[in-house]
């Protein structure tokens, strides 16, 4: 019988397989589980043959536990195999399933009914005990309860089209190289709490230390009061009235409810601020929606006109702001003119672009496109053309350079070509018969080398006498023009190529003080001066063939590149040398009382110096502390440049003397010089540095001093004389002077002004936190002492920075401090968010300055 | 009739008591009181001699070790306690104003490595070669009792650095880790190794209190907290350090004493370059201690000499030498700012001035005044080339005066290679590194 349904049920599951497979096939044919159930499926029929039985079982749950529709015929099917009490439970498990297809999975733990010594875990009745249990029993309840909800399955698909493997975990040093490096951020973070504490600590004027010190002497009555707390019943039933009321506990003057009241706004008050604010912050957002929509509209063409309008609408304020109010009209000009500088830096408006290359094609057929890039480099010459500088100036620069040619284009030219063609390279120029002085193109270089130092030195009396040249060669100038205007073309295009390689030679020596350090400065001028001297005592022989002088010349050009290269390298060493300047100076004796000292001042006079101090170079010793700043300032201004250039090249010219072999050539550069002198005949640079010098020795004489008093002694009175006796009795001649170092030297200036024992005592270099000399010179005039000062004052001044009390300990910064100072500054914090807020109400109207247009400042 | 008489208040011109001294009306018209600048440049030129003239900063010499003083210890709460480890593994407690020893311990056999003392006072700690960690109450044993620690704590490895905590219960030792010690228990509470290593000198940050530092013979410096499992982080510099010092105002820097001879300051956020390096010894530096203000360190050297350092110059304000002081091995700065103290190798413990040329002692209000007048003047005209070389001037032993001259020679030429071997090399290749870059190799994460 067995057999027969064994049989029975071999054929079921032939019959049963199939929609089995179907509803696999039906099912997502990707996943894995799928796959796997084949393969399952696979061994199974391997199993079949072996053991039928519990297979069959399996195959049958399987398909149950695939779709729950087929159940109605399976319920028949252990009905006839197993016994009744097999079959009550198996009813009840059948139920169970039923009731799990009811799509909860929850299953009712089999109720125990008898109290049996072994109880199981797993819920297996003592009851069925003496049954012989299946494995396909036990299987059977697995399958039933799906083992994994479909929630999860949903979930497992879902990472399964992912199709990724777990990271593996990482290597234990990764993991803590990950925690120390969130460690310490967290602890960095921690300890930078400490930065603003720090900071005030250490720009406060004075710090007292031990720092959380209590005020000494009493303490008002109200602190005392406060660490007071009501201790008994009673006590504490009053103050808990008097908290209930807002009554005074302390005693202050006002009640916590008038101080409210006190506090609070009146309604309108608080009404008319809240509409102002509103009104502010509703324009703000118009205004930068506006700003925004403009910004987002991509039409050049727009953004051209609007610049240009904007520009129109600047230069009209910016003419009613030279009427009202110059100093910030200087200040918009410098602004314009740092502008200019940047755009010019910049490689824009210098037709070298994309852009300006296509038109550079189009250029030869279309007439707009050479119209704009006409424009482009009219807009790229106005930038490279200085704006005069100071408006006071401007007037008379106007009159002095009618025609905007005079000023050279030097600016944008780096390095000076050495044109053979131009006599002013050749470093001499040929004398001129008529000159007496003999030399002029080589002395007149050295001139302006001198002259230029010179003119750091004396400022005073050259600030005069400036003014007496410029006068000079203002007439000449006029002079000049009226002489161009029968030559006119020619002249103002040789005057630039003249022009050029000097002045921006020159240029360099000059405007190197102003970007580089107070070394460099020293270092150049050291070396000019050097350079100078070798020149002038080498070149008393000037008849020398021109290719020497050439070279000559070229040479000092180089040298004075290198020199200024040199120098650069110096600076960066000085910088790193120069701390050890603050270094002790350590000595094998030892200071002992005050002739001591003397025997330092004494032994410091001697040439060694130290090797580590670095001892400033004797030109910055030469110019006072205070000149250093005019020097520079000097330095920058242009105009003075110019005027110098002006000096130089207006130098008298002459045939050379001797004539080089340069056949055909030569003619086209006689021309060419003869231009030159008749540009510069006007100009006697020589005589003026003849007037110079002369002056400079009248001013050393002795003078004559008369010390007479009239009426002492005597009587006076109108048109009384004091009597002969007296008056040559009281008139003093001071000393004659030491000779003067140049009196051999025929052009060369050399300042006497420098004065050896005064200087030992002056500061050679502005000292590290000042920045202009002007500042450093007016903390040194202002005296400290009781002598020029109230006794407030002095006080006040001579607070020393750090204060210690002997005998009290002073402890470490702890974590109180911060927190009352984070706490002061938070106060300080909402009260100046505060006061930010009243005034950005009080202009309501957002900012519109146009921003600065550097197409502005065209000239007339 | 109208009578026309003088008259005067004698508030104006009359004192209160005859202990005030006489009022003297002034006229401040500049006009009256000319050539202020060189009136003052004169004073101030007065004041620097004079500066240097009382320039006495050796205060007292504590001798009584019968071995090389290796370690010393502030007392927390008393300026006048100091006490101090000797090689011999004895200890001995100094009363400072009495400038005698009173009480002398044998703790250790072997050296003394390192003492701290507990923030409240009362006790103390020690360790030694003989690898332990021992407690000892500040208080003397009774007549005839004998000296005994409260604690002993037997390690597995020999401790060479400790410290303890600012507030807590809690001390730090190391030695071939640093390891974090509950006061009441026997074993650290914590352990910290990275790498194989042997640590020479752990301190606690005084202000961020979990914080720690620690120097290790692999020429790194290491940063701990407390409460991570983990270090935080370490820098490697060319040569080790001896030890770190936290700044006790400025919770982030701290200074290490190096054996290249310099200092170095660190900003513990950006261990990349240090802050400032100090440079002045002629020898490897073995000991700094911050001033409680937090503005300047002390750093005792091989080379037989202390120094003073502001926190952020490159260069000494000072140098304390005697003949007779061998290698200077530990120092420290007193709690209250004004002394300096000192133990080196032939077992003496000196005791020095911070301020050299400072009077000690009770000053009147108007010498008060003069002092702060006189500073201010030095500070002003400090610039002045006069008044900066005398207030430079310092006297130095022979052997120190030609190393530190030989030094500057060397440093010159290491520096002109440098340059000589830029100039002729790829414009780029040979980078210019500044003086902080060069000592650090590397940040390790």
């Amino acid at each position: 019988m067995a057999k027969l349904i064994r049989n029975n049920k071999v054929g079921k599951t032939g019959a049963k397989k199939k929609p089995d497979k179907k509803t696999r096939t039906e099912k997502t044919p990707d996943t894995k589980t799928a796959v796997k159930k084949r393969k399952s499926g696979g061994k199974r029929k391997s199993s079949q043959k072996i053991t039928q039985k519990p297979t069959v079982e399996k195959l049958e749950l399987d398909y149950v536990d695939d779709d729950g529709l087929v159940h109605e015929g399976d319920e028949n099917i252990p009905s006839e195999d197993e016994e009744d009490v097999g079959d009550e439970r198996k009813h009840q498990k059948l139920l169970e399933a039923i009731s799990a297809l009811g799509g909860k999975n929850k299953r009712k733990l089999a109720e125990r009914s008898e109290a049996t010594l072994q109880i199981s875990e797993f819920t297996v009745d003592a009851k069925g005990e003496g049954d012989r249990i299946n494995m396909s029993d036990l299987i059977q309840t697995i399958s039933k309860t799906p083992a994994v909800s479909s929630q999860t399955k949903s979930h497992l698909k879902k990472l399964k089209l992912n199709e990724k493997t777990v990271d593996s975990p990482l290597s234990k040093p990764e993991t803590q190289r990950i925690q120390r490096n969130v460690a310490f951020q967290k602890t960095s973070e921690q300890v930078s709490r400490w930065q603003s504490i720090v900071k005030q600590n250490l720009k406060a004027e004075q710090l007292v230390f031990p720092l959380n010190q209590e005020a000494p002497g009493p303490k008002p009555l109200e602190h005392v009061v406060c660490g007071w707390t009501a201790r008994t019943p009673l006590e504490q039933e009053i103050f808990a009235l008097l908290f209930a009321n807002k009554q005074p506990i302390h005693n202050t003057t006002r009640t916590p409810m008038e101080e409210e009241s006190l506090k609070a706004m009146s309604l309108e008050d608080a009404k008319i601020r809240r509409a102002e604010l509103q009104k502010a912050r509703a324009l703000q957002s118009y205004y930068e929606a506006k700003a925004r929509r403009e910004k987002s509209i991509k039409s050049k063409k727009y953004h051209k006109v609007q610049n240009k309008a904007k520009c129109k609408d600047f230069v009209k304020q910016f003419d009613e702001m030279v009427k009202s109010d110059p100093v910030a009209a200087l200040e918009e000009l410098q602004k314009l003119e740092l502008g200019r500088m940047k755009e010019r830096m910049s490689l824009k408006h210098q037709n070298s672009g994309k852009w300006a290359k296509s038109k550079a094609i189009m250029a030869k057929y279309d007439l707009g496109a050479r119209k704009a890039m006409q424009q482009q480099l009219e807009v790229n010459k106005d930038l490279t053309q200085k704006l005069a500088a100071t408006l006071e100036d401007e007037q008379e620069e106007r009159e002095e350079e009618a025609d905007p040619d005079m000023l050279p284009d030097f600016v944008n030219d780096v390095e000076p070509p050495l044109n053979p063609d131009n006599p002013w390279m050749r470093g001499k120029l040929s004398r001129e018969a008529g000159a007496e002085t003999g030399d002029s193109a080589e002395p007149a270089a050295r001139d302006i080398l001198i002259e230029e130092e010179e003119e750091e030195e004396e400022e005073e009396t050259e600030e005069t006498e400036e003014e007496v040249l410029l006068r000079g060669f203002a007439a000449r100038r006029s002079q000049r023009r009226a002489m161009e205007t029968v030559n006119e073309p020619v002249t103002s295009g040789d005057m630039e190529t003249v022009n050029e390689p000097v002045t921006s030679g020159d240029m360099e020596t000059v405007n190197e003080p102003v970007t580089s350090g107070d070394m460099e400065t020293e270092a150049t001028t050291e070396e000019n001066k050097a350079e100078a001297e070798k020149v002038a005592v080498s070149d008393d022989d000037d008849d020398d063939d021109q290719e020497e002088e050439l070279s000559k010349f070229t040479n000092l050009f180089q040298e004075l590149a290198e020199s200024r290269k040199e120098a650069d390298a110096a600076a960066v060493e000085a910088e790193v040398c120069d701390p050890e300047a603050e270094q002790l100076q350590q000595a094998l004796f030892r200071i002992q009382n005050l002739e001591d000292m003397d025997l330092l001042d004494r032994d410091e006079q001697g040439p060694p110096a130290e090797p580590g101090s670095a001892e400033p170079p004797p030109a910055a010793q030469e110019s006072e502390g205070g000149n250093t700043g005019r020097k520079r300032k000097r330095g920058i201004d242009l105009n003075e440049v110019l005027t110098k250039e002006a000096k130089v090249i207006q130098v008298p010219l002459a045939p050379r003397a001797v004539e080089d072999a340069e056949g055909a050539a030569a003619s086209v550069e006689e021309e060419q010089r003869d231009i030159i002198k008749e540009a510069f005949a006007g100009d006697d640079v020589v005589s003026d540095f003849l007037r110079d010098k002369r002056r400079d020795e009248d001013a050393g004489k002795p003078k004559v001093l008369d010390l007479t008093l009239p009426g002492w002694g005597d009587w006076g009175g109108l048109g009384v004389q004091p009597p002969r006796r007296k008056r040559r009795r009281f008139r003093v001649r001071t000393a004659p002077p030491p000779p003067r170092k140049d009196r051999a030297l025929a052009s060369v200036i050399i300042s006497e002004k420098r004065d050896r024992s005064v200087s030992m005592h002056q500061v050679g270099a502005l000292p590290h936190p000042f920045v202009q000399p002007e500042h450093f010179e007016v903390t040194m005039r202002t005296p400290v002492g009781a002598t020029w000062n109230t006794r407030q004052t002095v006080r006040k001044i001579t607070m020393p920075k750090v204060v210690t009390k002997m005998g009290a300990i002073i402890q470490p910064m702890s974590r109180d401090d911060l927190l009352k100072h984070t706490k002061r500054r938070e106060a300080d914090g909402t009260s100046a968010a505060a006061q930010k807020q009243k005034d950005a109400s009080q202009n309501k109207r957002p900012n519109r300055r146009p921003r600065n247009n550097k197409k502005k400042h065209k000239k007339n | 009739m109208k009578v026309k008489v003088l008259s005067r208040n004698p508030d104006d011109y009359v004192r209160e008591t005859k202990h005030d001294i006489q009022r003297v009306p002034r006229n401040y018209d500049p006009a009256l009181h000319p050539f202020e600048v060189p009136r003052e440049y004169v004073r101030a030129l007065n004041a620097t001699k004079l500066e240097r003239v009382l320039a006495k900063p050796f205060v007292a010499s504590l001798d009584g070790h019968r071995d090389g003083v290796n370690c010393m210890a502030k007392h927390a709460t008393s300026l006048s306690t100091l006490i101090s480890g000797a090689c011999d593994g004895e200890i001995k407690v100094w009363n400072l104003t009495k400038h005698n020893c009173v009480r002398t311990i044998q703790a250790h056999e072997g050296f003394v490595r390192g003492m701290v003392v507990r923030f409240c006072g009362t006790s103390f700690f020690s360790i030694g070669d003989d690898k332990t960690i021992k407690q000892w109450s500040m208080e003397a044993p009774g007549y005839g009792m004998l000296e005994e620690p409260i604690n002993t704590v037997l390690g597995k490895t020999v401790f060479t650095g400790l410290d303890h905590h600012q507030k807590e219960g809690t001390f730090a030792t190391c030695g071939q880790h640093v390891d974090i010690w509950d006061e009441q228990r026997s074993t650290p509470i914590r352990s910290f190794s990275w790498g194989v290593e042997s640590f020479s000198s752990v301190r606690f940050n005084p202000v961020e209190t979990e914080v720690l530092a620690s120097c290790a013979s692999d020429r790194s410096i290491v940063l701990y907290d407390m409460r991570e499992s983990t270090p935080l982080k370490k820098v490697i510099m060319t040569m080790r350090s001896n030890t770190v010092s936290w700044n006790p105002m400025e919770a982030y820097y701290f200074t290490c004493a190096n054996e290249d001879y310099n200092l170095y300051t660190y900003d513990m956020r950006y261990l990349e370059k240090p802050v400032t390096v100090h440079m002045d010894h002629v020898s490897a530096v073995l000991d700094v201690d911050y001033s409680p203000t937090g503005r300047e360190f002390v750093s005792a050297s091989f080379d037989k000499s202390i120094r003073i350092f502001a926190k952020d110059t490159r260069h000494s304000r000072e140098v304390y030498h005697t003949k007779r002081m061998q290698h200077v091995v530990c120092v420290k700065w007193s709690a209250d700012n004004k002394y300096v103290m000192s133990g080196s190798d032939e077992m003496n413990i000196r005791l020095w001035k911070a301020n050299a040329a400072e009077k000690l002692g009770v000053l009147s209000h108007r010498e008060k005044l003069a002092a702060n007048y006189n500073q201010k003047l030095k500070e002003k005209f400090q610039h002045h080339p006069k008044v900066k070389r005398i207030a430079r001037h310092r006297h130095l032993p022979k052997n120190i005066y030609t190393d530190a001259k030989e030094h500057t020679v060397m440093r010159e030429a290491r520096r002109r290679k440098e340059r000589n071997v830029r100039k002729h090399s790829k414009p780029g290749a040979v980078p210019e590194k500044s003086e902080r870059e060069k000592h650090v190799v590397a940040v390790v994460k």
